[in-house]
Parts: C-alpha cells; sequence; structure tokens
C-alpha cells in the first residue's frame, strides 16, 4: 500500500466527470475517432471504473477517409479492453443519397460526419455522447461547458448555455435531447501528451516522426492518397512528417518532424509557434468554421 | 505542475482583453497562426492595432457586438504554474454566466478603468467574489496612461475600494492593487517603467506568487458517492466501492465513518485508484473506498468522519443567485441539488433581495434573471448540509426547474 495518493487535479476532474455520466444517463456512449485526446479518453474511463470494465460502448463514425494505421490500432485497442465498439460509415449515407459528397479541391467529409452522428445517437437512443474536445483547440470550444446540451436536431445553443457552476453536473435532459460531455475540457494539447507520457498510453504510430508522400497546398503538407483531390501541378514528394491531430486525411495536414518519441514530441511541441488545430483544413475556411459545425450537431 | 484557476471580468472597455492578450503575448503563449488570425480580424474591422478581444470573444456574435457574452476558458503556462483563465463577462444582463466562470476560480483580477474609477460594475464583481468566498483578489487599476501615470488617481481608486471591503464580512479575503497599463504592457509581466512610484509586483509575478496550498479553506472531510461499483467479474466477486470525490481535508484507511443519511458507521477499509491503493486521499482526489462492513450505500449518500456529522435539516436559509428567465416566487416548487443528492423544495419565503450595484434593495416578492436574495426553502427530506461559509463543497447547492430541466439558480447556505 503506498502513502498519500498524489493524483494530477486535471485527471481527478476528468475521472469525477465519467463517474457522473454513469450515474446521471441511461445510455452514454464513448465519441471515439482513434486520436490521442478520444484515447486518453478511454484511460481515464478504465480509471473511473476500476476494477469493472468501462460501462458504455464507444462510436466511431468512420469517414472512409482514415489513416490505416488509425483503424489498426482502434480494433487492437477494443479487442485488448474488452470494449463494445459501434462503427457507423459516412459512406453509407452517401450511398443512401442523405450526405452529398463535396467536389472540387478542398472537398472533404469532415463536414458530412455530423449527418452520420446524429443519425447513429438517434438509432441507439444515446443520451450522453462524451468526446475529447479541449477549450484551449479553438476559440468557439473555448465557450463549451462541460455538460452541453443539445436539441432533439442536435443543435447548440451556444448564446443560451446552461449555467454550470462549481463541479455541479446537470444531465437532465428531455426525451430526445442529448448531452454532450467533455471530461478533458481544461486540458491543453501539452497536458494531454504529458498524460500519455506518464501513463505510457500507447497511441497510433502516425503520431510520431516516418516518412510520407506529400504535396504542398497553401503553406501546409497535405498527404498523398486516393481519397484526397490534388491539382496535376501538385507534386508528390517524400518527407519526413507526422500529425499532431488526427482527423480525416482530407482535414489534417502532416507537421515536418523528427520527433519519433513522446519525449521529443513534447520538446517539439514546446517549442512550436504553430498551434495545434493550426494544421486542420476545416477550421480554416472561415472565421467561425467551429462554431457553425458546432450548431448544427459536430462533435 | 500546479494548477490556478483565475476569472477575470469586466467590460471591453476596460481592457480585460488587452490584459489577457497581453499576458498570453509576454508568455509566448500566443502562436503565430493565431497572432495572424487577430491581425486578419484586426485590419478587416479597420484597426490600426491587435485587437486582442477577437482571441477571447470566441462567439460571431460576441465579435459582432463587442462584448462578452459567455464564458471562454484561456490557457497559458509559465515555468512555475498553469494557469486557467475563465474570462467571465461583465454587463450585467450576463450575471449568471459571471457567476459561472467565477465559481471554478481560486482566484480573481477585477479591471477598473483608471478614467472612471469604482462603477456599478467593479462592485458587482467584487460582491459576487465575496459571495463565493475568492481569497485572492487583484484589482487591476487599467489605462493608467491615459491619467498621466497618476499615483494620486491609483490612490483615490485604491481607497475607494478599501471603503467597498469595509462592509463585506469576508474579511479573510486578501486584495492586492496593481496599476497597470494593459495597451503598453505595463506592470502586465514585467515591472512599469513608467511607475516607478509604484513598489508592488507586476500582475503576473502576483500570480506566479500566490500558493495554490493557501487558497484551501480547512473544512471537515466529506465524500459524496457518485455512483457504486460492482465488478461482478471472478476476481472481485464481492467487491462494492464507492466512487466519489474527497471534498476538503481528507480520508484515511482506518477512519471510523458514518454514512449519511442513515446514520449507521463503519471503517474504511481500503481506498484504491486503479490499480494501486493508498492510505490516505486527500482533498479533490477521485477514489474508490471500501467499508469493512456490507451496509447499504448508494449514490447521493455521504461519507463522513463520525464525530464530524453536519446537522440535518428540512429548511434552509441560502443566499441565492437566480439564473432563469422565469422569476422566483414563494410557492414555487424545484429540484435542490445538493452535491450527488436530490430532494424537492419549496420557496417558503424571499426574505430580502440583495442589490449588486450602489442601489437600496428592491423589493423582495420575486427574484428576477441575475438577481440575488436571500431566500427560505422548505425541503421533502433533509439535508446534510454545512454552512458555506464553513464548508464551500458541502454548503452549496443548484435549483433545477423540473419542468425545462434548466439549472435556474445556485444558492449558498447561511
Amino acid at each position: 500500500m503506498k502513502p498519500v495518493l498524489k493524483q494530477n487535479p486535471l485527471e481527478s476532474e476528468a475521472i469525477y466527470i465519467f463517474r457522473e455520466v454513469v450515474a446521471q444517463f441511461e445510455n452514454p456512449v464513448l465519441l471515439f475517432s482513434g486520436g490521442k485526446d478520444s484515447i486518453t479518453l478511454v484511460r481515464l474511463a478504465q480509471k473511473a471504473f476500476y476494477p469493472s470494465r468501462i460501462p458504455f460502448p464507444l462510436l466511431h463514425i468512420d469517414t472512409g477517409h482514415n489513416f490505416p494505421e488509425t483503424i489498426e490500432f482502434r480494433d487492437r485497442l477494443v479487442k485488448e479492453l474488452g470494449l463494445q465498439l459501434i462503427v457507423r460509415n459516412v459512406q453509407d449515407d452517401i450511398d443512401n443519397g442523405k450526405a452529398i459528397e463535396e467536389k472540387g479541391k478542398y472537398s472533404s467529409r469532415n463536414g458530412l460526419q455530423t449527418t452520420t452522428l446524429l443519425d447513429a445517437i438517434e438509432e441507439f437512443k444515446f443520451d450522453a455522447c462524451i468526446g475529447g474536445a479541449r477549450r484551449d483547440e479553438e476559440k468557439a470550444r473555448a465557450k463549451e461547458r462541460i455538460f452541453s446540451v443539445r436539441n432533439d436536431f442536435g443543435e447548440w445553443d451556444e448564446k443560451n448555455q446552461r449555467p454550470e457552476v462549481f463541479d455541479m453536473l446537470n444531465g437532465r435532459i428531455h426525451l430526445g435531447q442529448n448531452v454532450r460531455v467533455f471530461p478533458i475540457s481544461n486540458w491543453t494539447e501539452l497536458d494531454v501528451w504529458s498524460y500519455i507520457a506518464a501513463e505510457r498510453v500507447e497511441i497510433p504510430s502516425i503520431y510520431f516522426s516516418h516518412e510520407r508522400e506529400i504535396f504542398d497546398r497553401d503553406g501546409l503538407i497535405w498527404s498523398a492518397s486516393e481519397h484526397v483531390y490534388r491539382e496535376d501541378d501538385e507534386r508528390i514528394q517524400k518527407r519526413k512528417v507526422r500529425f499532431r491531430t488526427v482527423g480525416d486525411m482530407t482535414c489534417t495536414a502532416a507537421v515536418a518532424s523528427e520527433a519519433d518519441t513522446i519525449e521529443k514530441i513534447i520538446q517539439e511541441i514546446r517549442g512550436s509557434s504553430i498551434s495545434e488545430r493550426g494544421a486542420r483544413i476545416d477550421d480554416k475556411r472561415s472565421e467561425a468554421a467551429m462554431e457553425t459545425r458546432k450548431q448544427q450537431g459536430y462533435f | 505542475m500546479e494548477v490556478l484557476k483565475i476569472a477575470t471580468a469586466g467590460s471591453v472597455d476596460d481592457g480585460k482583453s488587452t490584459l489577457i492578450g497581453r499576458l498570453l503575448y509576454d508568455t509566448r503563449s500566443l502562436t503565430s497562426d493565431k497572432i495572424e488570425a487577430i491581425e486578419k480580424s484586426s485590419r478587416k474591422k479597420g484597426l490600426d492595432y491587435l485587437d486582442f478581444s477577437l482571441a477571447t470573444d470566441g462567439l460571431v456574435a460576441e465579435r459582432e457586438q463587442g462584448i462578452t457574452i459567455d464564458v471562454a476558458h484561456i490557457y497559458f503556462s509559465t515555468q512555475k504554474k498553469s494557469y486557467i483563465i475563465a474570462d467571465t463577462p461583465g454587463h450585467v444582463e450576463y450575471t449568471r454566466n459571471m457567476v459561472t466562470g467565477a465559481s471554478t476560480s481560486e482566484a480573481s483580477i477585477i479591471l477598473v478603468d483608471a478614467r472612471k474609477g469604482v462603477i456599478e460594475q467593479t462592485y458587482r464583481h467584487f460582491f459576487i467574489n465575496n459571495l463565493l468566498r475568492i481569497k485572492e483578489v487583484v484589482v487591476a487599476v487599467n489605462k493608467m496612461d491615459l491619467v498621466n501615470y497618476s499615483e494620486e488617481v491609483f490612490n483615490e481608486i485604491v481607497s475607494d475600494f478599501t471603503k467597498l471591503q469595509q462592509d463585506s464580512n469576508f474579511k479573510e479575503q486578501r486584495l492586492t492593487f496593481i496599476p497597470v497599463s494593459a495597451l503598453w504592457g505595463e506592470n502586465i509581466a514585467e515591472r512599469s517603467t513608467a511607475m516607478k512610484w509604484f513598489e508592488g509586483p507586476s500582475v503576473l509575478e502576483h500570480l506566479e506568487n500566490i500558493k495554490t496550498e493557501n487558497l484551501q479553506e480547512t473544512s471537515q472531510a466529506r465524500f459524496s458517492v457518485q455512483t457504486v461499483i460492482r465488478p461482478k467479474t471472478n476476481e472481485f466477486h464481492d467487491y462494492r466501492g464507492y466512487a466519489g470525490k474527497v471534498t476538503a481535508s481528507s480520508f484515511k484507511v482506518g477512519d471510523e465513518v458514518t454514512v449519511l443519511p442513515s446514520l449507521t458507521t463503519s471503517t474504511i477499509k481500503e481506498i484504491c485508484f486503479f490499480e494501486e491503493q493508498f492510505d490516505e486521499a486527500p482533498a479533490g482526489s477521485s477514489v474508490t473506498i471500501t467499508l469493512t462492513d456490507d451496509i447499504n450505500v448508494a449514490r447521493g449518500d455521504m461519507l463522513v468522519k463520525t464525530g464530524e456529522v453536519p446537522e440535518a435539516t428540512k429548511e434552509v436559509n441560502a443566499t441565492i443567485c437566480w439564473m432563469d428567465g422565469k422569476p422566483l416566487l414563494p410557492g414555487n416548487k424545484y429540484l435542490l441539488q445538493h452535491n450527488t443528492n436530490g430532494v424537492l423544495a419549496k420557496i417558503d419565503k424571499i426574505n430580502a433581495h440583495i442589490a449588486t450595484n450602489f442601489q437600496p434593495a428592491g423589493d423582495a416578492s420575486s427574484l428576477k434573471l441575475n438577481e440575488i436574495g436571500s431566500v427560505t426553502l422548505k425541503l421533502s427530506k433533509p439535508v446534510f448540509a454545512d454552512s458555506y461559509n464553513k464548508n464551500k463543497e458541502n454548503g452549496r447547492f443548484i435549483l433545477i426547474d423540473s419542468q425545462t430541466n434548466t439549472t435556474a439558480g445556485v444558492g449558498f447556505i447561511q
């Protein structure tokens, strides 16, 4: 037995939030993308309910344009921890005409995920969707509550949010509404990496420096792939890169990097003059890109 | 690393956003793409300087109107500490959002415009800081450059503020006055060269020296059960753990505890956190506790040390900050959420309306949105609560409107 527990305050807060979710909701789900933030959530959930298993399933909204490394990783993690994984495909909604594929140079399936996500919430009657969004990522996310109520169209009413005082989380909702829950709201990118390092959490290989076929556009490094539209004059090259955030291939740019260990990644982030989402093509669409997507029901 | 949560408030005209922007800039926390975005937006608005409020006002409506509507959380760190700033609105119509932001903070910065002195909004923020019992308050007297860095102007504001404090019943609060010019970075991160007459620290220097452990009050240990952990696996067949957070003081293995409301007693057998066990869990830790006896404990129950049992009461007097468009009226019923325990509450009477400006208190027949009052509530079942002054975590509650499900108000038990 160890003497006095010294818990990381961010970890205590996240675990407290997870436990409130399980106590207050009938049918929660963890939105899992295979990125470092949702992997961190899985680790926290494991600790919150130990020695019980994680008492809710994972939901992956698959755009079909994922990095294969992420999918491999996802399947391995689910198997090791004995979790239940639900996958819903954006491709299915495109095939049945519910979602329409974007065209042109900047086409992406990122925005299309919202339709598939909202349908899955309705299909399984999820009342709480736990996500890895953090307030330091983006200015609209900086405005989020920890329990954020969505109406039955999945919309976020950002100008009239439910007051959230102290640590008292009010998860009461009407039938058909759902709550988005953000246990790592108060973590920064560095906090996540420090936690991954301290806990020795495994993460997909694309976060580490590797050689990849890429092309340059608008000052960003894009992955060369059949899923990513490329002009004839956008020449494919090989470069040492890594990904700082991992989303869909069409909306996540790479960064030039030699960092091949977590310690080197932490060093690199400390010295970086570019923000984490600086390489998110989806945020660059307009000043209010995130707020608009969130109003419609995005993650 | 040490984390310090700070609330700031003031209208945009007080230079609050400039101050936060300056803190971020001087601690090299603004990344180049964020600065670029601010430059671009500033140019679009026809400004010839960087408008840092564009970094903190994250909603379209806020940027359009140039005001802060809701709390934004901003993060930066130094070698010594991680800071979380809850940037809260100062306008009276957003008081509830100010309370939301300030409620999770341990320290606060109140901005005063040197040209205007102590105004209604300053008083409101000060009042809410007192109500929440925030121990460490920095009063940043801003725009000193526009009053020729005058020591007299600063001293006058200090004396006005000190008069306000005399009426306060929270004497442990520490006020630190700092003259600043956020625009020129005077006394923000570095000490000012324009105000050599001021011998105190810069804002950042002061924040760095705050000892976060001193911001906690010493109260009796409480442990509200969030959920019961019963794995029912072969390995943990009879395991029955109570998951929750220790608030105040600490719990140790071997402590004799009383379970509320049943008043049954037992002894702490194990304090578990993931795969390890500990002898002691201090305030703030999220753990799982097992007891030596097989007794009935569920969500909403509270463990306390035997001999430290708070009094049970079915009548509560509280200061309530009202947060809902539908007013609070005598006779109305709400769900009262006290820690993890919920009971029905009926508003018995409104004893007084409390003014958060310099005006005399209004009539006490109702509490409207953003108003604060002293209220008596009758409860369907007794709660084991402390007064907020004695035990913050066990002395507060929220009122939930059971028709709309919204959090309609927050109460501080007197």
